[in-house]
């Protein structure tokens, strides 16, 4: 993992004692709610429908058992004893006290973690694969080039007041766990005919009231390119972008309004101008932070563990789990295990100060010090050996953390909704709960297999659900909440948008329909067929047939 | 309002040109992108020096082959969100070479001094009543920065390199 230098720390600690300065302006009076907004903001801090949330960032989702204690003490302390896991690896503490904060921050400054740039129309943390590092299918790992993004995006005097937020994405690996169509920029790592790696780099993908799957504007980026490339791209989105109206200031308005292959010329010729300049990354540089990222010693271990065969047979239960929530590990005989944050009634990505210790406990015994925060809202201890995953599994399992869901119908991701943030037009939890019981069904579950189900409590989609293969959106309606239904979404590396079925559900009715539209999957299925897959060969209109047919 | 230049609040030499307003055969005038591109002849054949004041939608890039006619640049915030000045100024300073002043006006607020100064400005317009003081706190609060933008020290990157011998 990356380890602060001491510049790393006194850039933290200054920048604590600067937010402490103006907490202490905006508590005197000093400064009023309107100006503290901007500088709040650019310190995590939201001022939402009951109190203020505070955002951590956690930078591409990785975190030590160090510092998942130190959000459970935080949680513990400051907060209502239970913190939330976000779809950008993030975590929020919903009921922070304003005077508290700057003792927040400060507590996470002694285990190198902060609040910066995790709001404000600014380049925010960076997210990865959540496997990144141990994945089977890895080219390089991600995490090293976040971090070389996060240090130079921290704080950049050029691109703190862009139109709107900016968000960037980076996965190692062919099969895409991190989104990377539907960011401002998405970073693929590719290896060329010539066997070198760099980056394909896609912009202008998002989700909110414009979905759009993003565009390649160059397939190949040698690696010491990075941040020049990254500067030419922002420069151009920072003069250009449009600042007339927030809900066309994204990066992805500007590429459709200037065209995808007019704005890869802008930003190519930008490029050309400062190619090789001073943000030219050295390769000791990189190799610097590769060493930060070096995997740990595994074990030579054989990659049929007879215990934990036998165990698989012998325990349903435990199979189960194994099924759905233990992915393939690069290293014979290690497994990444993913840890649902989505039990049945629970509000998704959702963990108690104790829960967040369990998990610290179980990555500091078994899994090389290490967890991961999903974009799914889960969490993840990357390195397990397969014999301790028995006792990774009961442990998990007393603590509410064994789910055996990670991919099916009841991992849901929902945004905040109504319940908390003043944004929403309805209520997004409370579905999700709604969901999660009329699923509760294991065996059911597990039929029914992979299916992504993704609930926003407004056009905004926090909730990604345009990128569901089921895809829920609540909207208002002469002041009673809907929710209208998109199908055949996907945020992997064959990105969609989903499409919409028809008219919008009642709150009352939303979960019939969705039983509908699964029910008629499994009729219409082919062997071993995905939701999407089925979809795309029968089309909507059986699904509407059902979902209508009554009225 | 004050200018603020190098820390302390000093006197402003310079005139903005209103609009309308004829021009004066002397003193140093700042004029706007419009009325430089209709009146630089009679703009040039004055006696005093010439400065521009460019909106924030108004590019440097199309004046760069003009620069050596100005000794001053403002550069318009219209509100402290709209950031595109930021660019102008790494632009007049890191492509085109502007080494004349770049001045911030408009919604300009103690906390994003620091970020204008990095980007290449060296005189800020500010409605602050201490604005000496808010200088001083603004520029060193943070002591370090990762981005090499030519202006405000030493970037991490470079701090962290080893010293070699003549490699400034």
């Amino acid at each position: 993992m990356y380890r602060y230098d001491e510049f790393d720390l006194a850039f933290v600690q200054q920048r604590v004692k600067q937010f402490r300065g103006q907490v202490e302006r905006r508590l005197s009076g000093e400064l009023s709610e309107d100006e503290f907004k901007p500088l709040r903001l650019m310190n995590g801090l939201y001022l939402q429908l009951h109190a203020y949330m505070l955002r951590v960032a956690v930078p591409y989702g990785t975190l030590s058992s160090r510092q998942m204690r130190k959000l459970a003490h935080i949680a513990r302390t400051y907060d209502r004893g239970y913190g939330h896991f976000t779809t950008r690896q993030n975590i929020q503490y919903n009921w922070p006290k304003l005077e508290d904060v700057p003792a927040i921050l400060d507590e996470l400054s002694s285990v190198e973690m902060h609040a910066i740039q995790t709001s404000g129309n600014c380049i925010r943390n960076v997210t990865a694969d959540h496997f990144a590092g141990a994945a089977a299918d890895e080219i390089e790992d991600p995490r090293v080039y976040a971090e070389i993004v996060r240090q130079w995006s921290s704080l950049h005097p050029e691109f703190t007041f862009l139109p709107r937020k900016f968000k960037i994405a980076i996965t190692g690996a062919p099969n895409d766990r991190a989104a990377v169509r539907f960011h401002d920029i998405g970073l693929q790592i590719r290896r060329n005919d010539a066997g070198e790696v760099g980056f394909e780099v896609i912009v202008g993908g998002g989700m909110g009231r414009t979905p759009s799957v993003g565009t390649t504007i160059r397939t190949f980026l040698p690696k010491q390119h990075l941040l020049s490339y990254l500067e030419a791209v922002l420069r151009v989105y920072n003069q250009l972008g449009r600042r007339d109206n927030l809900y066309k200031a994204r990066i992805k308005i500007l590429v459709q309004q200037t065209g995808a292959e007019a704005f890869k010329d802008l930003v190519e010729d930008e490029w050309l101008q400062i190619k090789g300049g001073a943000l030219t990354l050295p390769a000791e540089e990189i190799a610097r932070i590769e060493d930060y990222f070096a995997p740990p010693a595994f074990e030579t271990l054989d990659a049929n563990q007879p215990a934990f065969e036998a165990r698989r047979f012998e325990d349903r239960a435990f199979a189960r789990w194994v099924r759905t929530n233990v992915t393939a590990h690069r290293a014979p005989g290690y497994a990444c295990v993913t840890i649902s944050l989505k039990p049945e009634g629970e509000a998704p990505g959702d963990a108690s100060a104790e829960q967040m210790e369990v998990v610290a406990d179980l990555a500091e015994r078994f899994s090389h010090d290490e967890i991961r925060v999903s974009h799914e809202q889960n969490l993840v201890l990357p390195h397990v050996r397969l014999s301790d995953l028995a006792a990774v599994w009961e442990t998990l399992e007393a603590h509410g953390l064994g789910t055996p869901n990670a991919g099916l119908v009841t991992d849901i991701i929902a945004c905040p909704g109504l319940d908390y943030c003043n944004l929403a037009n309805a209520r997004s939890i409370p579905v999700a709960q709604r969901l999660t019981q009329r699923f509760s069904d294991l065996q059911r579950q597990h039929d029914i297999g992979e299916l992504k189900i993704k609930i926003s409590g407004c056009i905004n989609a926090c909730g990604h659900h345009h990128v569901g293969h089921i895809g829920i959106l609540g909207v208002d309606k002469h002041g009673e909440e809907f929710y209208q239904i998109t199908l055949g979404g996907s945020a992997d590396e064959n990105a969609a948008v989903g499409k919409i079925i028809g008219p919008a559900f009642s709150y009352d009715d939303v979960v019939d329909a969705v039983d509908t539209i699964v029910a008629t999957y499994l009729e219409l299925r082919r062997d071993g067929e995905r939701f999407n897959a089925t979809l795309a060969r029968v089309g909507h209109a059986p699904f509407k047939d059902k979902l209508y047919a009554a009225a | 309002m004050p200018l603020l230049k190098d820390g302390e609040i000093v006197d402003d030499l310079w005139t903005p040109l209103p609009e309308d307003a004829a021009l004066t055969p002397e003193g140093d005038l700042i004029v706007s992108l419009e009325r430089w591109l209709a009146e630089r002849d009679s703009l040039q054949s004055r006696n005093g020096r010439l400065g521009l004041r460019l909106k924030s939608d108004q590019s440097p890039a199309q004046i760069a082959e003009d620069l050596s006619h100005f000794d001053l640049i403002a550069l318009e915030f219209p509100r402290f969100g709209d950031g595109r000045a930021y660019s102008y100024a790494r632009l007049l300073r890191e492509r085109y070479g502007f080494t004349g002043e770049l001045r911030a006006v408009g919604n300009v607020l103690r906390d994003q001094l620091f970020f204008m100064l990095r980007c290449g400005f060296d005189a800020f317009e500010i409605a602050n009543d201490n604005a000496v003081a808010a200088w001083r706190e603004a520029t060193s609060e943070i002591g370090l920065t990762y981005q090499p933008t030519g202006r405000g020290g030493a970037s991490v990157g470079v701090l962290r390199r080893p010293v070699t011998a003549g490699n400034g």
